[in-house]
C-alpha cells in the first residue's frame, strides 16, 4: 500500500514505514534510547529530504520518549529538577543548533555536517560502551576482583559556583556542567534529529555522578522538551515536519518498543549495552563509509527555497 | 461591395495549412493519499484545409513540463580523504518534470534554430545558469542534471513514442511519477515538416495536492506554528495511548 508524503513529496509504501518504525521502536524499547539516531538516517536511506528526515524524526522522539517517561514516572526515577536544568540548556543548544543548520544548508554543506557530527559522535560514545561493557563482563567472570566502589567521588564538578540541590539524585553541585550537557544535547537535536539520549546518559553517569536509577527517567523527560523545542523550530523555520509521515512510525515505532522492552528484561544487562554499542559503531561505520569511498554519482541538486 | 469586403477580411486572417485540434484523457491531477503516479492520455490531429505535401513528412513532438523551480546542482570531491560538496553551479529554473514525445529521432525532426526559438530539447528547457567556484564546466553539471533527473523518471526523451495515423491522427501517453510537485504542468504540441514548426498549440493539466494533503501541506506552509504545535499534540496522545494501552494489557 503506497502513502502520498505531504511534506517529504515523495510515495512510500506504509509496510516499509511500519516497519522501519516498529524495529526502531523494537531497538529502543529493548535498550531504552529513543531511537532518533537509527530512524534519520533510515529515512534519507529510503529517500526522505534530509531536512525533512530530522525534522520528522524529532517528532517521533517526542513520542516515544513520552511513551517512556510514563513508565518511569510511575516508578518515581525521575529527577524533575535536573530535567528542568538540562532542559533549560537544551533549548540553548537547540536554537544555536538551528542557527548552524540554517547556515550550513546555504552553505550546502548540511548533508556532510549532519554525516560528521554523527560519525565523531556515534564512534565516539559506541567505542566507549563497547570497552566499558566488555570490561563489565570480564569483571563479571572473575568474581573475588571487585573494584572498590566510592558512593561519592569529588571532582572538578564540585569546585564549580552557582550549586543547587537535586534531592531525587542526592546530588549537591554547580548548574555549570548540567546546563553544558542540555545545550551539547540540544544542539545535536537540532542538528542530528535525534533526542541524545546516547550522550546524555553516560554524561549523567559519569560526569554528574547521578545515580544510575534516575539517569534514564531523567534523561527521556528532558529529551521529550527538548525534541519538542526542535520540532516546533523545523516546523516554523523550514516547513519541514511531515505529520503523516510521524503519525506511520509512531504508530509501528510504540508497538515495537513494548515488544522490545520485554525482549530486554531477558538479557542482562552487559549484554544488552554490548550489543547497543555495536549497533552504535555499525550506524557510524556505516555513515563514515559513505564519506570514506568514492561516491557513484558525484553530482547532487537540491532545490533552492523561494 | 459587401461580398469583397467579407473576402478580403477573409484572406487578411492568417491562414496557417495545417492546425492543431487536440484533448488530453484528464485535465487535471489530485494527489491524495494513495496517489501513486499516473498517467494521461494526449492525442488529437492535424487538421488541413487542403491536400498537405507529399514531401516532407508531418511530425509531431509534444512536451509536458512541471513548474519551474531554482535549483543547485552540487559537485563533490576530495577533500582531506572525505567526499565533500565543493562547486556548485545555480540554475534559475528547471523544470521539475520534463517528458519528450516524438515520431521519430528529435534532431531529425527538429532544427536547431526552431529547437532555440520553442525551447522544446532538454538541455534548451533549463533555464540560464550561473557557474560558482570549483572544477567542473557547465557542460559536466548540466550532463549530470540531465542524467540525475532521468535516473528520477522525471526527465525522459521518448523517441518513437506518438503514434500518428494517416499524416493526420495523433495520440501518446505521458506518465506523471509519484513524486511530483504542485502546479500547472504545461503541454505543448508541434508539428513540424522538415524540421521546421508548422503549428504550436499550448494547454494546462493543473496537478493539486487533494483532501489530507492538501490540507496538512497548506498548514505547513500557511500557519507553521499551529501545524507544528499540533504535530507535537499528536506524538503526545501517541506516547501516552501506547503506554497506557500496554499497560492495561498487562494487567
Amino acid at each position: 500500500m503506497q502513502l502520498y508524503l505531504p511534506i517529504a513529496e515523495i510515495s512510500v509504501n506504509v509496510l516499509v514505514l511500519l516497519t522501519l518504525g516498529g524495529l526502531v521502536g523494537f531497538l529502543s524499547g529493548m535498550f531504552g534510547v529513543g531511537g532518533g539516531f537509527l530512524i534519520t538516517p533510515l529515512l534519507m536511506f529510503i529517500g526522505v529530504p534530509s531536512a525533512v528526515a530530522v525534522a520528522t524524526g524529532a517528532n517521533q522522539v517526542v513520542a516515544s520518549s513520552i511513551s517512556g517517561v510514563l513508565a518511569q514516572v510511575r516508578r518515581k526515577a525521575v529527577d524533575f529538577r535536573m530535567g528542568a536544568v538540562l532542559t533549560a540548556g537544551g533549548f540553548v543548544g537547540s536554537a544555536v543548533g538551528g542557527t548552524v543548520f540554517d547556515w550550513m544548508s546555504r552553505l550546502g554543506q548540511v548533508d556532510l555536517f549532519v554525516q560528521l557530527s554523527y560519525v565523531l559522535f556515534l564512534g565516539l560514545v559506541g567505542a566507549m560502551m563497547f570497552q566499558e561493557s566488555i570490561r563489565a563482563i570480564l569483571r563479571a567472570r572473575r568474581p573475588g576482583v571487585q573494584p572498590v566502589r566510592r558512593a561519592h567521588v569529588h571532582s572538578w564538578v564540585h569546585r564549580m559556583p552557582l550549586k543547587m540541590k537535586f534531592r531525587a539524585s542526592g546530588l549537591y553541585i554547580s548548574v555549570i556542567p548540567p546546563v553544558a550537557v542540555g545545550s551539547l544535547v540540544g544542539f545535536l537535536s537540532a542538528i542530528m534529529g535525534v533526542g541524545g539520549g546516547f550522550i546524555m546518559v553516560p554524561a549523567m553517569i559519569y560526569l554528574l555522578g547521578m545515580p544510575t536509577r534516575v539517569v534514564v527517567g531523567t534523561s527521556l523527560f528532558q529529551i521529550i522538551f527538548v525534541t519538542a523545542f526542535t520540532t516546533l523550530m523545523h516546523a516554523l523555520n523550514h516547513h519541514s515536519v511531515d505529520m503523516l509521515l510521524a503519525l506511520v512510525l509512531i504508530v509501528g515505532g510504540v508497538i515495537g518498543a513494548q515488544i522490545g522492552a520485554r525482549v530486554g528484561i531477558r538479557l542482562k544487562a552487559e549484554q544488552l549495552r554490548i550489543l547497543l554499542a555495536l549497533l552504535v559503531l555499525a550506524v557510524a561505520g556505516k555513515i563514515a563509509l559513505d564519506l570514506l569511498l568514492q561516491p557513484a554519482e558525484l553530482f547532487s541538486i537540491t532545490t533552492v527555497a523561494k | 461591395m459587401m461580398r469583397a469586403l467579407i473576402l478580403l477580411m477573409l484572406l487578411a486572417l492568417p491562414l496557417r495549412a495545417e492546425e492543431i485540434v487536440s484533448g488530453l484523457s484528464q485535465s487535471g491531477v489530485s494527489i491524495d493519499a494513495s496517489f501513486d503516479g499516473t498517467s494521461i492520455l494526449i492525442y488529437g490531429a492535424a487538421m488541413r484545409e487542403e491536400k498537405p505535401p507529399a514531401w516532407p513528412l508531418l511530425q509531431v513532438i509534444i512536451t509536458v513540463a512541471g513548474p519551474d523551480v531554482p535549483i543547485v546542482v552540487r559537485q563533490k570531491e576530495r577533500v582531506a580523504g572525505i567526499w565533500v560538496n565543493r562547486g556548485a553551479m545555480a540554475v534559475d529554473g528547471a523544470p521539475s518534470f520534463y517528458a519528450i514525445m516524438t515520431t521519430g529521432p528529435l534532431d531529425d525532426i527538429l532544427s536547431v534554430a526552431e529547437d532555440e526559438a520553442h525551447a522544446i530539447s532538454i538541455p534548451r528547457a533549463i533555464g540560464s545558469v550561473r557557474l560558482g567556484a570549483g572544477a567542473g564546466s557547465t557542460a559536466d553539471y548540466l550532463a549530470a542534471l540531465q542524467r540525475i533527473r532521468a535516473s528520477q523518471g522525471v526527465y525522459k526523451l521518448a523517441s518513437d513514442s506518438v503514434l500518428l495515423l494517416q499524416q493526420s491522427l495523433f495520440r501518446t501517453e505521458v506518465s506523471l511519477p509519484a513524486n511530483l510537485i504542485e502546479g500547472g504542468y504545461r503541454v505543448r504540441i508541434f508539428l513540424t515538416r522538415g524540421g521546421a514548426v508548422v503549428d504550436v498549440q499550448e494547454s494546462m493539466i493543473a496537478v493539486r495536492k487533494a483532501g489530507l494533503e492538501r490540507i496538512l501541506f497548506r498548514m505547513a506552509q500557511d500557519q507553521p506554528l499551529l501545524y507544528g504545535v499540533i504535530a507535537l499534540l499528536l506524538a503526545a496522545v501517541a506516547g501516552w495511548a501506547a503506554s497506557e494501552l500496554f499497560r492495561r494489557l498487562r494487567l
